[in-house]
Parts: structure tokens; sequence; C-alpha cells
């Protein structure tokens, strides 16, 4: 499974979400490879598990003022501040986007699971992964700003199940918060 | 006579939105309630009687096939439809929750059109 490959069911997925629950048109930006998995240092970041033949994690990252935003035009109601229905609602967006992702992948790589979204909010955060493998990042400017899907995933040593994803999720992130 | 149903989903906003969608459709709506999982709705289902379910499958503590399991083994659900509106989309899942006893499977994301019309259908 290749960069490109991912890059390509990513935005499809992405601006299909987008698209359909939020009525936003997301433009793309210039996708590329990373080593590590440093992401953003603040603002929010949803955190997601796959787990197969193959296994890996996602993540949806952007700053506060777009979760607002996100929130609000999937819920229909304006947000001054990042609450509980913002979380969620980010959360809910980077399970579909990354759902959707993970459905396509499935007819090549065989069946996988997905974890229970983790969601961050915060400032001088960083996040980290256990695993070495490289991360595609695939950003998008959504309504004028910045939005980034992180997709890391590599054949599976064992063919774990959830819980050993989910453990390995928990451990990859490192959150230091204010 | 008004149609109860029940929303299942771990996520606060999709349950806001389909409640929203429910109440946009041409159905006589009563009450709605809402789960987070398919544990606290089997327990809302000891008290509260539905017309129709929608559960999303992903869920922690009980996942939405093992809660359509559970409704088609208790009597006083048995017959109650259940939509499955989720973002598992692979065919072996949908096969699953069809052969599960699933009265309709909607994938996420959705367009309130497709609720409207699953509902149109079952009602």
């Amino acid at each position: 499974m290749n960069h490109d490959k991912l890059t390509q069911l990513v935005r499809q997925s992405t601006r299909d979400v987008f698209g359909t629950m939020l009525g936003i048109e997301l433009l793309d930006a210039d996708a590329y490879i990373q080593d590590s998995a440093p992401g953003p240092s603040e603002g929010v970041m949803a955190l997601i598990g796959l787990a197969g033949q193959w296994a890996g994690s996602g993540t949806f990252s952007c700053s506060a003022a777009s979760a607002r935003q996100i929130a609000g035009q999937l819920l229909m109601q304006p947000y001054e501040a990042i609450d509980e229905e913002v979380l969620d609602a980010i959360g809910e967006v980077t399970n579909m986007v990354l759902g959707n992702v993970k459905t396509s992948l499935e007819e090549e790589l065989g069946p996988m699971g997905l974890s229970i979204p983790t969601v961050i909010y915060g400032r001088n955060f960083t996040t980290r992964s256990v695993a070495k493998s490289r991360w595609s990042v695939v950003p998008f400017v959504c309504m004028g700003e910045r939005v980034e899907v992180h997709l890391c995933l590599a054949p599976s040593k064992e063919a774990g199940g959830l819980t050993r994803l989910a453990k390995d999720q928990l451990s990859a992130v490192l959150s230091i918060l204010d | 006579m008004a149609l109860d149903v029940m929303i299942v989903d771990d996520s606060a906003a999709i349950r806001k939105i389909l409640h929203r969608v429910l109440v946009q459709a041409d159905v006589p709506l009563g009450a709605v309630h809402e789960a987070g999982d398919g544990k606290e709705a089997l327990e809302k289902l000891k008290s509260a009687s539905v017309g129709l379910i929608l559960s999303d499958i992903n869920m922690p503590n009980m996942d939405g096939l093992e809660l359509l399991s559970a409704l088609k083994g208790q009597e006083q659900t048995r017959d109650v439809p259940v939509i499955m509106v989720t973002t598992e989309g692979s065919s072996s899942r949908v096969m699953e929750a069809v052969n599960l006893g699933a009265a309709g499977y909607v994938r996420k994301p959705f367009t309130a059109d497709q609720i409207k019309e699953k509902l149109a259908g079952l009602i």
C-alpha cells in the first residue's frame, strides 16, 4: 500500500464526508510523507486505530477555530468555544473519514477493525508513534484554514485484534497539556 | 399512530443529526429515545416500546451487531425493524447485518434523503 494510493483514498473519503455531511468543499494541498508523527502542537486532534493483516493509525487535526466551524456545519448551530459537542463532532468526522478509507482498503488488504476515536484538545501537546512506519500526510484547505489527515499503515507482524491496537494507540500518544 | 424511535450511536452528534432527520421526515413521530451503545439501548428498551431502531455498528460495550442479535432473540423486540447507520461498509459486515435481520443499511456519510428513503420503505 503506497503513499499515492493512500493519498487518493484519504482525499476521496474526506471530500465525500465534508461534502455530504457538512456541505463544505475542501481544497487539496500537497500531500507528503513524514517519517515521524509530530502533527500539530495545538488545536484538536482525533486518533483512530486500524487493525488486521495490516495495522496502523490515522488522525484528523485542525485548529480550534476550524473545529468549531466544522462542528457548527455538522450540527447546524454556532459554537463559541470548544466543548463536548465540538469534540464529539470532530471524533465522528474522523470516524467517518477513516472508516470509509478502511472500507476501501479492505478490498485489497482484507478485513480490518476500527477503534473508537480518541479526541485531544489543548495547547503545547506532542504526539509520538511507537511504530517506525512512515506517515502519509494529506492536508486540505477547509474554509480558509488548513486541516490534515495523517495515516500510517504497515503489514501487521501478528494479526492482532483491537485490544492490542487500542493499547498501542494509547501508548503512542503522549499528550502534554498546559 | 405515532412512531416511537430509538437512536443508538456513541456519537451525540450523530444522534442529534438523526433526530433532526426524523423530525423533518414525513412520519408521525412519537417519542425519540437515545442510547450511546447496545447495552444502554437494551436497558432502555426494557421500559420503552419502540417501532423503529436506528443503530450504529462500531460502539463500545456492545456493538450494533451484538445489539441486533439480542433484539432478534427477544420476543418483545424481535419484530422491530432495525436500520444500521454506520461507517462499516464492507460487504461482509453488510451481509452479517442482513443475516442477523437488519431491515436496512445506510452508510455514513449519509444524506437526510437516504434516511428518509429507508424510513419510507418501512413505514
